[in-house]
């Protein structure tokens, strides 16, 4: 039973990230797309944990963490890249 | 006992899962951006949280094993993703996309008038 349950979780899961790729590929903005890929990102935390628990081991689970980290930092870098054109400035290309 | 936190951790995942169905199904369907964004750092955040803390009911009862890391990776979820929420959403309005046609009100805009105009006069 908590095995159903668990491949039920991730095949929800599987098509909420289908839908989020569909909303990658359409949207009209690039914003549309950034906040579509960081919930992919995030969906993505999610699987991991379940097929830690399918597979019966904990030797992924660092991976959880680094996904996170990287989802937040790559979404940071895109909105100021959107919002001002560099991501890291300088003061001396003025 | 084991029987019980199995059936707790069982809820937290189902529960998860569909939250972060809800929140595909919100950013597949909704108008504009800022909706989908609405939709999407919510319940994306809200439904991953819980299947993180099933996980770790999970590891916890069966392999009485304590794993700091998703707690932590909960923590820092729950901190973060509202952040980038927050900074697309602005990187949004201020690269000027629009908000639905149909929406009646928009305070930024006039917010963001007002401030030009007082630099426009303390420069003047």
């Amino acid at each position: 039973m908590f095995h159903f349950i668990i491949q039920l979780s991730l095949v929800c899961i599987s098509l909420s990230m289908l839908g989020l790729i569909y909303r990658v590929i359409k949207g009209p903005s690039v914003p549309d797309r950034v906040v579509a890929l960081d919930a992919i990102g995030i969906n993505l935390v999610a699987i991991i944990a379940l097929v830690s628990i399918l597979l019966r081991t904990n030797a992924f689970l660092e991976v959880i963490l680094l996904i996170g980290i990287l989802a937040f930092i790559g979404t940071v870098a895109f909105s100021k890249y959107i919002e001002k054109g560099v991501i890291i400035e300088s003061d001396r290309d003025l | 006992m084991i029987e019980i936190f199995r059936f707790i951790s069982g809820a937290l995942i189902l529960i998860g899962a569909f939250l972060s169905l809800v929140a595909a199904f919100g950013v597949i369907r909704l108008p504009d951006v800022y909706t989908r964004n609405h939709a999407a750092s919510k319940s994306a955040t809200l439904g991953v949280m819980s299947i993180l803390l099933g996980t770790f009911v999970h590891f916890f009862m069966e392999q009485d094993h304590f794993n700091s890391r998703i707690i932590l990776g909960i923590v820092f979820i729950f901190i973060t993703s509202p952040v980038a929420g927050h900074l697309i959403s602005r990187a949004a309005y201020n690269s000027g996309v629009k908000l639905w046609e149909k929406s009646v009100q928009d305070d930024l805009e006039e917010a963001v008038w007002r401030r030009n105009n007082r630099v426009r006069q303390r420069d003047n």
